[in-house]
């Protein structure tokens, strides 16, 4: 039993958005609150999947909750976010998905058609996904409580016999893979809500990152060192967990991270970047130097993994940040997310 | 994408970098402000300090509009959110900006209904949308917003809208260049100037800058090219002992700016005779007010309004910072006391105020020094 007044580190007063934005101020919370208090092995588990081991087969567990306003946004919905998002967290953990639960939190007086419309989502992305929907619970809260509708998912899989990543294993030298193009989802998803009248043709990019982790996984396991799904706090958030856990620096380089031109041009115009924005169908993977060659190669031919690219390398200088180089030689500071992404007008 | 890529090209940055090491003359000492807070964040997005030769300084000036708005305004404008009426709405750059009592976004997490808005007209429609409510629009900006705030003015006493206000914090550039230069500790060479307001106010109000001052000014661009270029603009003025104002941008500035918008300004909106700045203190005619003939939509008018006045910590050295006496790292709260999550000073507050800027992209620059 660990003494957990002792290590309780929040002191934040109040909980605010920010402490769901998936930023610093959530990493403040988990590690500052929940960490202390459950104890091994939680702390590393911010956003992937936990491993446990029973007789000898390795089995990675996570759950993720799902809230998003609108429900339904170009590209998907809430029900498909629910499955692929946690199939994603135990794909980046290696783990091959098996199974989930589902539990809804439904606000009295939701259209039947809306639930039933995400239950045939969910249906529908499990089954691209190769997992089943296996049980669940379900609540209703008073009107005006839950926006309609929240989903929690809770997922279990096993992680492939080859795959072993973790922080610590990621050296300078080592190789950045990112599987596509970022910032789909969050730029669909803000622009959905209506409050910017901008149109773009983009739609959220979720998807399960399986059948791409499995190609990466065929091709290089041995290389491949650390793997994670830069959903909420976008890419920038993912490199600058990864650089302080492993204590290593991380170089990107600008001109080779693949973005969309619509999504470029909602980011330049609402003044964002695209490394702070939410993806819900793409990882990133660190890989050996001599693997890394040949794990591109692998999640190119993979379909829906075309757009893949190495992006950066792992450093021994600049420890615990994240740079972004530019083409013409200067080099910046990617900082980790405050809080969601908001348009910069004046 | 283009009018992007052409101005983010290696080669031609090269040759504008190589060409400002050609024209400095390494036994001084060049300190050109960036008036704008586009181009403080431009040139840390794009880390264009790397480019420049060590004696080639840029001072970060005061041209943030959230940075330098007083926390007492922040507090004032919420306030209005204790009448269970009213809406208030504001630009997504002003959500986070703390009060005393929490930001905008904080109070809207606790009850308050606050909505982001894009444009005073969405405001505006809000408030069609909902009869039986107030939308305030907390207006915030220089020359570049100011003239949607007018627009919509006019349309609410056109239409007679008659549940709408505007909570007016537009400043204006030029007083405020106008105060720094009169600062006695003023060291500046030169300035670039400022991109979006030029499009509205044009160049000719910066004359004075030139002309009064002896210092030359350019308005530039935000792209990396544009910013060079507009640095060897100015170091070829001093190089030849010309100051004049000549204008980078020219593919969006007119020289005489933006005659529909200036008169929109004009019939919507009266000079305070002072206005607060934050880290720059009270500076006269610096800011907008609804005028008389506006003055049902006027929020100030309208609501009780308690006035509010925070003074900022005195360890918090904002005003050296704007003023190029200071760099963001030398105050002695940058980066512990003082960091974006939680500003202490004006200057933290927005991305676009120097010293969140060099917290969130430069940090490397003094970790290496």
């Amino acid at each position: 039993m660990i003494d957990a007044q002792a290590t309780r580190t929040f002191t934040d007063p109040r909980i605010e958005m920010a402490h769901g934005a998936g930023g610093k101020a959530s990493r403040r919370l988990v590690e500052g609150l929940f960490a202390p208090l459950f104890g091994d092995p939680l702390p590393l588990a911010l956003t992937d999947a936990a491993p446990l081991e029973i007789d000898g087969i390795r089995l990675a567990l996570t759950a993720d909750g799902f809230v998003v306003r609108p429900l339904r946004f170009p590209g998907g919905s809430i029900g498909e976010l629910a499955v692929n998002g946690t199939v994603n967290d135990l794909a980046v953990s290696g783990a091959r998905p098996l199974a989930l639960l589902a539990t809804f939190v439904i606000e009295a007086g939701t259209a039947s058609q809306v639930v039933e419309d995400e239950a045939r989502a969910m249906a529908a992305a499990a089954a691209r996904a190769g997992v089943r929907v296996v049980g669940g619970d379900t609540k209703v809260v008073e009107h005006g409580k839950a926006d309609g509708l929240y989903i929690t998912t809770a997922g279990v899989g096993r992680v492939d016999a080859r795959v072993r990543v973790d922080a610590a294993s990621v050296r300078p030298g080592d190789r950045v893979l990112l599987s596509g193009p970022i910032g789909d989802h969050g730029v669909t998803v803000m622009l959905a809500r209506g409050a910017i009248e901008l149109e773009a043709a983009i739609c959220s990019d979720t998807r399960s990152v399986w059948p791409l982790v499995e190609a990466l996984v065929d091709a290089a396991a041995p290389g491949l060192r650390w793997m994670r799904d830069p959903t909420r706090g976008g890419v920038a958030t993912a490199l600058n967990e990864l650089a302080r856990e492993a204590r290593v620096g991380i170089a990107i380089h600008e001109e080779l991270i693949p973005v969309r031109d619509p999504v470029r041009g909602a980011c330049e115009l609402l003044g964002l970047d695209p490394l702070h924005i939410a993806n819900e169908g793409q990882f990133l993977a660190v890989v050996a130097p001599d693997m890394a060659d040949a794990a591109l190669d692998a999640v190119r031919r993979a379909p829906g993994g075309e757009a893949a690219a190495l992006v950066g390398d792992v450093r021994e200088d600049s420890r615990g940040m994240v740079l972004a180089v530019a083409a013409y030689g200067t080099s910046r500071v990617v900082d980790m997310l405050v809080g969601d992404p908001l348009p910069r007008i004046c | 994408m283009k009018y992007v890529d052409e101005f983010r090209d290696p080669r031609l940055i090269a040759q504008a970098a190589d060409e400002i090491r050609r024209l400095v003359d390494p036994g001084r000492r060049y300190r050109i402000m960036e008036v704008c807070g586009g181009h403080t964040h431009a040139i840390y997005r794009f880390a264009l300090e790397d480019l420049l030769p060590r004696n080639v300084e840029l001072i970060h000036g005061p041209g943030c509009p959230v940075c330098v708005l007083p926390m007492g305004r922040v507090d004032d404008g919420l306030s209005l959110t204790g009448d269970p009426s009213v809406i208030f709405t504001t630009f997504g750059d002003v959500m986070r900006v703390p009060g005393r009592h929490g930001s905008p976004l904080e109070r809207q997490a606790g009850g308050a209904d606050v909505r982001m808005v894009y444009s005073p007209l969405d405001a505006l429609r809000l408030a069609r949308q909902n009869p039986d409510r107030h939308v305030v629009f907390f207006a915030i900006g220089f020359e570049t917003t100011a003239p949607s705030t007018a627009v919509t003015l006019r349309a609410a006493r056109q239409v007679d809208i008659p549940n709408f206000s505007i909570f007016c914090n537009h400043v204006m550039i030029v007083p405020a260049i106008r105060a720094i230069l009169d600062s006695p500790d003023m060291r500046l060479d030169a300035f670039i100037g400022p991109g979006h307001v030029s499009t509205v106010i044009g160049c000719r109000p910066y004359g004075f800058v030139a002309r009064e001052y002896g210092k030359p000014i350019v308005v530039s661009g935000f792209e990396p090219l544009d910013l060079l270029q507009s640095i060897v603009m100015i170091l070829r003025q001093l190089r030849e002992g010309r100051a004049e104002v000549e204008n980078q941008y020219a593919r969006v500035v007119p020289w005489d700016g933006n005659g529909p918008a200036l008169r929109a300004l004009a019939e919507t909106f009266d000079l305070r005779p002072f206005f607060e700045w934050r880290g720059l203190g009270f500076i006269s005619q610096s800011a907008l007010q609804v005028n008389e003939a506006h003055a049902r939509w006027d929020a100030e008018r309208r609501f009780p309004v308690p006035g509010i006045r925070v003074t900022d910590p005195k360890a918090a050295q904002c005003g050296e910072v704007l003023k190029g006496v200071l760099k963001p790292e030398q105050c002695k709260l940058f980066g512990k006391e003082c960091t974006p999550e939680r500003p202490v000073g004006a200057l933290m507050v927005s991305s676009e105020g120097a010293c969140a800027a060099h917290y969130n992209y430069g940090r490397r620059r003094t970790a290496v020094a």
